[in-house]
């Protein structure tokens, strides 16, 4: 598949990744993408939670949401409860992926969606956590998917909006955090994790065609190396029609002019 | 960081009658009730089922140095800041929607600060009103732990006295007034949503004065054939407004969409003339009319039977895409 968008690698890749017969609590977007193609796909028993309070949403191809609280994220939901409720699912250990996008993201997997700048005198203020924290601080796995850019994959983020591992070591740990664990990054150039020890950020394998020279340009930190980084196997044309049928509705066939 | 108040909110309640009476008025009347200096909850979330017909209202009243609280905030806060009426927001995030970016008007208010934001994570706002909702100054949690956010709000952590588990320790928050959008309501208060609840019930059961619109006055009969359906009990409820669409432009589960060419078209005017913009929206869309029946007749019939179409659509049960 040569035509296949940055996008569409990204959603079909983390897709990949989530197994069947788990609860995934996904952020709209990307991340619900990912796992409605892994739904159609290789996992039909996997359950999508939204924040809005809903429980094993199907979406309706074409009429995707915008938000995780409007009817086209309900739909055809099994259970809608409150937002609360939700999220302490998450904290009782219920919710096996937590999914997130990330507009900023550094070495430890800590993530920004607050400010550029400080608190206190922000240079941009940013919509803030939503509920990103509650999902990478109480969910068992926590994936992340972004772009692979230099300003989002960062050193340090500016502000700790959702934590990773922290400053890494057993930092998370020691703030309280005593659940969860942050699994695999999804690129459009790489899939990376996080070293058992340190905690810092690692390339594990590269998209199709990409070289581990592109990923490190794309870094703006030291990017740790596994051992054996692999290729990843590039969508097939049935994971990509899937997607396509998702975000734009189902193929009609042309309808001749009268 | 405000220092709760749980007991004299409580002392408040357990002083305040409880009369099953007829409590229907306006919704210009009800948020009468709201003074300056108040914080004001609004119910929902983002944009569904925000009672923005009582948010036009309280916008009428021009009242100010307002804090308002939410889940997760939309442009109602932009119209506030905007007419000059508010001080400080508390929720975890404000915008106006994705696909439109970040909200300009909040932006240059919070930036320069003219408006403070205290930021909570999406758990830990329902955990406030939860506390608040149960009487008691804090709730355990595990969210919010190691964050900058929980160093930025001061947020206090406690041991566990059984097992030592280090928890945050999530403070209660009362607010003065709790405005909520429900489906159906009887005249004595009892609230009837369907979908989901957000987080309204805690809200409202935390608040000193809860105000309810509703899509449809019914009869306590009505009320009683599904009294699973309720959310709040008369005795929980101050005020009870009538209002069809009373949501709009925002989405109210089952009933009617969100209207996002609203929202573009807000959007387009926020980033172009940024607070003169939100201002002029605010003249237009809730001074030039006697009561928000003004401003749905101004949305049109057509505009709305489409969005009631969309509801139809997404909440009837019909053939679903499965695997």
């Amino acid at each position: 598949m040569s035509d296949v968008t940055a996008e569409e690698l990204m959603a079909i890749t983390a897709g990949r990744l989530l197994d069947d017969h788990k609860v995934v609590f996904a952020g709209v977007g990307m991340p619900l993408l990912a796992s409605a193609v892994a739904r159609r796909t290789r996992a039909p028993h996997l359950t999508i939670v939204l924040e809005g309070g809903i429980i094993g949403t199907m979406l309706l191809p074409g009429k995707l949401p915008i938000s995780t609280n409007e009817m086209r994220a309900a739909y055809g939901a099994q259970m809608l409860t409150d937002i609360t409720d939700i999220f302490l699912y998450a904290q009782r250990g219920y919710f096996d992926y937590g999914f997130l996008g990330a507009a900023q993201v550094d070495m430890y997997g800590n993530i920004n969606t607050s400010v550029i700048g400080s608190m206190q005198r922000p240079r941009v203020r940013l919509p803030g956590s939503g509920g990103a924290n509650d999902i990478i601080s109480l969910c068992n796995e926590v994936l992340i998917v972004t772009q692979h850019e230099p300003r989002r994959f960062v050193e340090r983020v500016d502000f700790v909006t959702s934590p990773g591992y922290l400053s890494g070591g057993d930092s998370r740990t020691r703030a309280g955090l005593v659940a969860g664990r942050l699994g695999p990054v999804v690129t459009d150039l790489a899939l990376l994790d996080f070293e058992p020890a340190s905690h810092r950020m690692r390339l594990r394998a590269l998209q199709p065609g990409v070289t581990e020279a592109q990923v490190r340009a794309q870094t703006g930190f030291d990017l740790l190396i596994g051992e054996d980084v692999t290729e990843l196997a590039p969508p097939t044309a049935k994971e990509v029609a899937i997607y396509r049928e998702l975000r734009d509705g189902p193929v009609r066939a042309p309808v001749e002019a009268p | 960081m405000e220092h709760v108040a749980v007991l004299a909110a409580r002392a408040e309640r357990e002083a305040t009658g409880r009369p099953a009476v007829d409590k229907r008025t306006t919704a210009e009347a009800a948020t009468a009730l709201i003074r300056d200096g108040d914080h004001v909850a609004i119910g929902g979330t983002l944009y569904s089922r925000t009672p923005m017909a009582l948010v036009f209202a309280l916008l009428r009243h021009r009242r100010r140095h307002l804090t308002v609280s939410r889940p997760l905030a939309c442009y109602e806060i932009e119209l506030f800041l905007s007419a000059g009426m508010l001080d400080r927001i508390v929720t975890s995030w404000v915008g106006i929607g994705l696909p439109w970016g970040l909200a300009p008007i909040f932006r240059h208010y919070v930036e320069n600060g003219k408006a403070s934001y205290d930021e909570w994570s999406h758990l830990a706002m329902g955990l406030r009103y939860k506390a608040g909702a149960m009487g008691v100054p804090f709730l355990p949690s595990l969210t919010m732990l190691g964050s900058d956010l929980a160093a930025a709000l001061d947020l206090q952590t406690v041991s566990c006295p059984y097992t030592g588990q280090r928890l945050a320790a999530v403070p209660a928050l009362n607010p003065d007034v709790t405005l909520i959008h429900a489906h159906r309501a009887d005249m004595f208060g009892n609230a009837q949503v369907d979908g989901y609840p957000h987080m309204d019930a805690d809200m409202a059961r935390a608040a000193r004065t809860v105000i309810v619109s509703a899509e449809q006055i019914v009869s306590p009969d009505e009320i009683a054939a599904w009294p699973d359906r309720t959310l709040l009990p008369h005795f929980a409820v101050d005020a009870v407004v009538e209002a069809p669409y009373g949501a709009y432009p925002h989405e109210c589960y089952g009933r009617y969409g969100p209207d996002l060419a609203h929202f573009d078209a807000y959007a387009a005017a926020a980033r172009e003339h940024g607070a003169a913009g939100g201002l002029r929206y605010v003249e237009e869309n809730v001074d030039a009319h006697a009561d928000f029946a003004g401003f749905l007749a101004a949305a049109g019939p057509a505009r709305l039977a489409v969005l009631a179409a969309d509801a139809q659509e997404l909440t009837t049960r019909g053939e679903l895409t499965g695997p």
